[in-house]
């Protein structure tokens, strides 16, 4: 699941399916998304080092993951497409 | 007939309002890029239907978009503002080295001759290049690498590169300026950079007079004499006869020198425009009325343009790049506020109305006439 600003620039819907090889990762499934929507670089991590930018975050199974390493395997439950990985835009502002 | 395009850069998207010649009605279109802030867009001179916009956001950074039809469709290009090398340190608000870091682009410059080459000014400070139609960046280090670099601060907005003006009659010929470090200029296409600040006085810092370090808001040429610069610094109207070597004040008679936008008339390179704000601690205009001060003589001599601005209970501020002017023959002068409201003259700025009232907080405003 994307950010609305982000559905608005790749010009998808609210969820986006995804081929990822194995093993299914954070940073592989950013991969595979930046890969099929090159405008997506840049807007979740940095170009270069590919931390993630300071308000995203990314939930799954009703846990956050922004801390994790992004090369630790995601929950089967993510790999089988039966919940979505959400990569979210924190709450700023007051 | 002429048409005139303004392209509005807001806090939550960007607008383009269009006119025929004669600027009394006006189509509203936008927000394009909706809730994204819109520091700058800009047409490209030698194809108006080229127009080039920088949306970011805290959330996901910078895109540029591009379009190719004058605004009514856009595409994404690249946004990838890499430093070359490894970008070293500049000074922080507490004096410590603090690294070069990409945040944001704060003023897009097509250039005057070809659709497919355009410039870029960054905070942190830095000025890029496209020679692809915005697809591919790349910086010009020198200016970053700059032997005053090192000690450059950045002004209450950040450390951002935020004027870019090209030289019609000499395309090696560039001048940029940054917050808190200065103004600066390329007789080399980029290559080299020399500070052009002597002459300026500014008080905030330890050497009033020093090299750099000058907090430079604005910078207005007339294509027509492009050796005569106006500046808008922090406090103070500045003005140079000789490309930036040397600046005098002409503040003259304003009732407070201290401002953001500055421009000139297209077609008489002696008469120019400020809008006064009250100081750097109050950003609205004196007493709550919105006045443009125009001078006839270059500055110094001032007087104040009101007919149809709000004359009471106004406390809006004008941005750095905010105002601009069309070509027609009667010039058109246009500003836009932090309460949203875009204003325009069609005489000069004897009399102004509002095109729109209630957008977001205007950012910048850009004009194109269109033949």
């Amino acid at each position: 699941m994307l950010p609305a600003h982000l559905r608005t620039l790749a010009r998808v819907g609210a969820e986006v399916a995804l081929e990822v090889p194995l093993p299914v990762t954070i940073a592989s499934t950013l991969d595979a998304l930046e890969a099929r929507y090159p405008v997506l670089c840049g807007t979740i991590r940095d170009h270069d080092t590919l931390r993630r930018r300071p308000f995203i975050r990314y939930f799954a199974c009703e846990e956050d993951l922004s801390h994790q390493p992004t090369d630790t395997p995601l929950p089967a439950a993510i790999v089988t497409a039966r919940e979505p990985l959400i990569v979210l835009g924190a709450i700023a502002g007051g | 007939m002429s048409k005139v395009r303004v392209l509005v850069g807001t806090h939550k998207g960007a607008f383009v309002l269009t006119s025929d010649g004669k600027r009394e009605n006006w189509e509203v279109s936008g927000p394009h890029f909706a809730g994204w802030e819109v520091y700058h867009l800009k047409g490209s001179p030698a194809d108006p239907n080229r127009i080039y916009c920088a949306p970011s956001t805290g959330w996901h950074g910078q895109v540029i978009q591009r379009s190719d039809d004058g605004g009514k469709t856009w595409e994404p290009v690249g946004n990838k503002f890499a430093y070359e090398g490894t970008p070293g340190t500049h000074q922080w608000y507490d004096g410590t080295p603090h690294p070069w870091e990409f945040k944001r682009v704060w003023h897009l410059e097509p250039s005057l001759t070809d659709p497919d080459k355009i410039y870029a000014g960054a905070e942190d400070a830095a000025l890029f290049e496209s020679t692809d139609g915005g697809k591919n960046w790349a910086e010009f280090p020198s200016l970053r690498e700059h032997d005053t670099a090192k000690g450059w601060q950045p002004g209450a907005g950040g450390l951002c590169l935020h004027t870019i003006v090209l030289d019609p009659t000499d395309p090696q010929r560039i001048f940029i300026a940054i917050s808190a470090a200065g103004a600066f200029r390329t007789d080399d296409g980029g290559r080299s950079w020399k500070p052009i600040n002597r002459g300026l006085h500014s008080q905030y810092i330890p050497d009033a007079t020093a090299e750099v370090g000058h907090c430079v808001h604005h910078i207005a040429m007339s294509a027509q004499r492009p050796g005569v610069l106006f500046m808008q610094k922090h406090w103070d109207v500045m003005r140079s006869d000789d490309a930036g070597d040397n600046w005098r004040e002409v503040s003259g008679n304003l009732p407070t020198d201290f401002g953001f936008a500055i421009d000139v008339h297209a077609h008489e390179p002696e008469t120019i425009y400020v809008v006064p704000i009250k100081s750097d601690s109050e950003h609205f205009p004196l007493d709550g009325q919105l006045r443009v001060y125009r001078s006839r003589t270059g500055g110094n001599e001032w007087e104040p343009l009101t007919k149809g601005l709000p004359q009471s209970n106004c406390f809006v501020n004008v941005l750095r790049d905010a105002m601009a002017v069309d070509t027609m023959d009667d010039c058109g002068i246009y500003f836009g506020t932090t309460g949203g409201q875009v204003y325009a003259s069609i005489n000069a700025g004897d009399t102004w109305a509002p095109i729109v009232r209630d957008l977001p907080a205007v950012l910048s405003v850009e004009v194109q006439t269109i033949a």
